[in-house]
């Protein structure tokens, strides 16, 4: 059977970020940057990760949308390219990704290549989920998102490998959402968006590497088994667990309905809140020995502060700083290059307390010493 | 002169099955002739005299094939190995894989030594255990412990050893439950951590800083009433010696914690530093590396413990003592942690040791370590200019001990080949595959490599030239590099995700049969 490549090119993904704006969302910014002189970059970044795969053009199937959304940059890279759907061109949405992004997974694709930024992702997320294999090739001014190889030539590799077979292992991504107009005044406002289903080339998508990794899998049932094994000695005390892959493993391991994106309460190992938000949580932890447990959130390293807000300084000083538990996997931590994990609360007073060194969780009874900064 | 980089090397690849896949239903290796009558009905039934218990129910699943074709079989995979003292193998960073003198091999085969058995009267081994005895006070010596043990089969055993006895000294004080963690780090050696936890500890482990060193920082954040020991690894396997070693003691002293030392790095420091000065209660060695026996093939091994006065009521037992006349073996040690493994040690490994460390002689140990850290310094820089190629935590300020951790990253950024690409192609220059790093890869793209004091500058200057050779290659044509080794015996895994898929992978022919529904 032939591997299918889809393939979705948002033109003007990258547009506003050399001439300094900081992202390319909505009409408005485009008519902006191209008035400033900015030219697309994704086009030529796409033909730069298709390029990598080689003599595999011949025996790959790339299917794609029209013009600038794909069709050229597949040509010029030397592929013959089944395009569906069509565009107006010059003129490509937001709604255009997400439909290019549907047919696509209609028709069946191995593996869905993506060249845009945050908002990109963003739109590929909506309309697929994890349904099947996506990864990015970065092209905008905002990479927060975990779903990116480090460049167009990385991802070229990666996705070379998972048309020839030879990738066993998928993973959960980030797709972050950064509010772009706090953005451009200085402020990093992010949420968790969601998750994409990325190939994991037996390590993290966004450095590549060689090599064996243990698997995610059982780290994250070892983080889980010691969670559960806290509860079980503390029954009447509350557990705030926020958003994540390595919290929803505790949530999955507990066999409770938490959610990947919000923040759940636990007591005696059961759920009584899913998707609570800041003032529910101040007042179910009135009197209440808790304890909040967070994992790092995207590659910037951050514990509190990006997709988690629910866990104000409020919250955090009603249960105390001596309360907070943080879970993540060894290769989460490594993947940080030395850097400390940083939180941003909003009230730099929380934010000092929660510096200095803190015990991660990575395993059953076994944890790693590391820096917090601000 | 220029360095001899191999041309044209061809290594036997076989393609050999599995023995099984060779078996042919009836072949035999010997046929054993019938008993004439009289000698059956003489000797009557034979297998009666077998006990129950060691009897069989079903003959065993053995592969049915004649003497010649069993010879030629394994003939063929020896010819596709690399064993010890056949390459170049600066390739096996952390394991020290220096020259075994086969004058030590004489020793082993002599009958002397090869027809004892450790269960014989005590009187009748003095020798052997004279030898012990001798090779503990060297080792005490060389550390500056009070006490040795050659029980444990190897490095990690000595380790969990150490861990045992960390156990049963908190147990004595009554204190095991509050004193429940032990604090390693990233850059010692995975058994600093999975003894302890083996051992029903909580391990604590300590981030390097920004200079590549254990943060002291860290560990002070680290120590509590719960902290029963430290065990580190000093040179790191990064090649990294931590200056303030003697600090970390101190502080985990004071909060009463032990202090372990994983002496798997020896090499670097024999007759320069001690265990003792450095403060610590404990230490081991690995007696096959450090004190030139052959391994790296999985043994035999040998991990030589040492420890205080004040712990050795804990040592295994039986203890080789000498009471001024005789050699004795002593089990009475009422506090003893037990056995950790049958009979005394790898007595094969300690009789080799001993005579390559009286060859040596205490000057020789200290020319082992001197050598041993110029070799390692002199092959960095010649790795310099190497495109693609850097090394952990380069220019902090600390010249690299007996090892260097390098990195391939920006190879891999630069043209898609990586370590695990540079490493198949190595073997295709008769270079055994080398030692990438431990778990987890904190050092993207790792390479580590240990040009021990046994290797000559021509062998250095070789192994570099190949290092350079391959980069080379991999920036004018990356595909190539990528689809290797081409001349050598090993393979490319077919199906990368089998080893993960416990469905899948098989270490025996039976699981094997199973697994594939066959």
């Amino acid at each position: 059977m032939t591997a299918k490549l889809g393939l979705i090119v948002n033109p003007f993904a990258g547009m506003g970020g050399r001439v300094g704006l900081k992202g390319s969302d909505g009409k408005e910014t485009i008519r902006r940057a191209i008035a400033l002189g900015a030219r697309p970059e994704a086009p030529g970044r796409a033909v730069e990760a298709l390029r990598a795969l080689g003599d595999l053009a011949s025996g790959v199937d790339l299917v794609t949308y029209p013009y600038e959304m794909g069709e050229e940059e597949a040509r010029q890279a030397g592929f013959s390219p089944t395009v569906l759907g069509s565009i107006a061109r010059g003129e490509t949405t937001p709604e255009d990704t997400e439909r290019a992004a549907r047919d696509l997974r209609e028709a069946q694709v191995d593996l869905l290549l993506f060249v845009g930024g945050d908002g990109t992702a963003r739109n590929v997320c909506s309309a697929i989920g994890r349904e099947l294999p996506a990864l990015g090739v970065p092209a905008g001014v905002k990479i927060h998102s975990a779903v990116y190889a480090t460049t167009p030539r990385s991802a070229g590799d990666l996705a070379r490998l998972v048309l020839e077979g030879r990738v066993g292992r998928y993973q959960d991504a980030e797709v972050m959402d950064i509010d772009e107009d706090a953005f451009r005044q200085g402020r990093v406002s992010a949420r968790l968006y969601g998750y994409l289903k990325v190939p994991a080339d037996q390590a993290h998508v966004q450095n590549m590497k060689s090599g064996r990794a243990q698997g995610d899998e059982a780290a994250l049932v070892a983080i889980a088994e010691h969670v559960i094994e806290d509860m079980e000695g503390q029954m009447e005390r509350l557990y705030i667990l926020g958003p994540g892959t390595t919290t929803k493993a505790i949530k999955d391991r507990l066999g409770i309905a938490g959610t990947l994106l919000g923040v759940d309460l636990v007591q005696g190992k059961r759920l009584v809140g899913a998707d609570v938000g800041e003032r529910d949580i101040l007042a179910r932890t009135q009197g209440v020995p808790a304890t909040v447990v967070v994992t790092i959130i995207g590659g910037q390293g951050y514990i509190f502060g990006r997709g988690n807000q629910q866990l104000s300084p409020g919250v955090l000083a009603q249960v105390g700083i001596g309360n907070v538990l943080v879970v993540a996997t060894r290769q989460k931590v490594i993947d940080l290059r030395g850097a400390p994990l940083l939180v941003d609360t909003g009230d730099p007073a929380t934010d000092q307390s929660l510096r200095g060194y803190r015990r991660i969780v990575t395993g059953y009874h076994d944890t790693l010493v590391y820096r917090v900064d601000g | 002169m220029t360095a001899r980089v191999r041309k044209d090397y061809q290594q036997a690849r076989w393609n050999e099955p599995i023995i099984y896949e060779l078996s042919l239903p009836g072949s035999r290796g010997v046929l054993v002739p019938e008993p004439e009558h009289d000698v059956q009905e003489a000797a009557g039934d034979v297998l009666a005299r077998l006990p129950e218990g060691l009897r069989r129910k079903e003959l065993p699943n053995l592969p049915e094939l004649s003497q010649k074709h069993v010879l030629a079989h394994y003939l063929h995979l020896s010819q596709e190995t690399l064993g010890s003292n056949i390459t170049n193998d600066i390739s096996e960073g952390t394991c020290t894989m220096k020259y075994n003198p086969r004058v030590n091999e004489m020793l082993v085969a002599d009958p002397h030594f090869g027809e004892l058995h450790p269960d014989q009267d005590e009187d009748t081994v003095q020798g052997m255990l004279e030898i012990y005895h001798r090779f503990a006070g060297i080792i005490r010596e060389i550390s500056g412990m009070d006490e040795v043990t050659f029980q444990p089969g190897g490095g990690n055993h000595a380790v969990y050893t150490a861990a045992s006895v960390v156990r049963a000294y908190w147990m004595l004080k009554g204190q095991l439950e509050q004193r429940n963690e032990i604090i390693t780090t990233i850059f010692s050696h995975p058994c600093d951590a999975a003894a302890p936890a083996t051992a029903g500890f909580k391990v604590i482990t300590l981030y390097p800083d920004k200079q590549g060193v254990p943060d002291i920082e860290a560990l002070k954040a680290a120590v509590s009433e719960h902290t029963a020991a430290i065990f580190m690894t000093n040179p790191e396997d990064i090649g990294i010696y931590n200056p303030r070693v003697d600090e970390f003691v101190k502080i985990v002293h004071g909060v009463g914690g032990l202090c372990f030392y994983d002496q798997a790095n020896a090499n670097a420091f024999l007759g320069v530093a001690r265990a003792r000065e450095a403060g610590f209660d404990m230490c081991h060695f690995n007696v096959h590396k450090t004190f030139g026996t052959p391994h790296g093939g999985e043994g035999p091994a040998n991990g030589a413990f040492c420890c205080t006065q004040e712990l050795s009521q804990f040592l295994p037992v039986p203890r080789v003592e000498y009471d001024g006349k005789k050699y004795r073996l002593n089990a009475d040690y009422p506090n003893s942690i037990g056995k950790v493994r049958d009979f005394m040690g790898t007595a094969g490994v300690i009789l080799r040791a001993y005579a390559w460390t009286m060859m040596m002689g205490a000057d020789g140990l200290r020319e082992t370590a001197d050598i041993s850290v110029i070799n390692n310094n002199y092959m960095l820089a010649k790795m310099e200019g190497i495109r693609g190629l850097d090394y952990a935590f380069r220019g902090n300020g600390i010249r690299r001990q007996e090892q260097v951790r390098y990195t391939w990253e920006q190879l891999k950024q630069d043209t898609g080949v990586g370590t695990d690409d540079v490493n198949n192609r190595i073997a295709d220059y008769g270079i055994e595959h080398y030692w990438t790093s431990h778990h987890p890869w904190v050092i993207p793209e790792p390479m580590t490599l240990e040009p021990c004091e046994t290797y000559s500058v021509d062998d250095i200057d070789e192994y570099v030239a190949v290092i350079r050779q391959i980069s080379d290659e991999a920036y004018r044509d990356p595909s190539f590099v990528k689809a290797a080794p081409h001349v050598s015996a090993s393979h490319r895994r077919s199906d990368d995700a089998a080893l993960d898929d416990p469905h899948k992978w098989a270490v025996t022919w039976r699981a094997h049969l199973k697994k594939t529904g066959r």
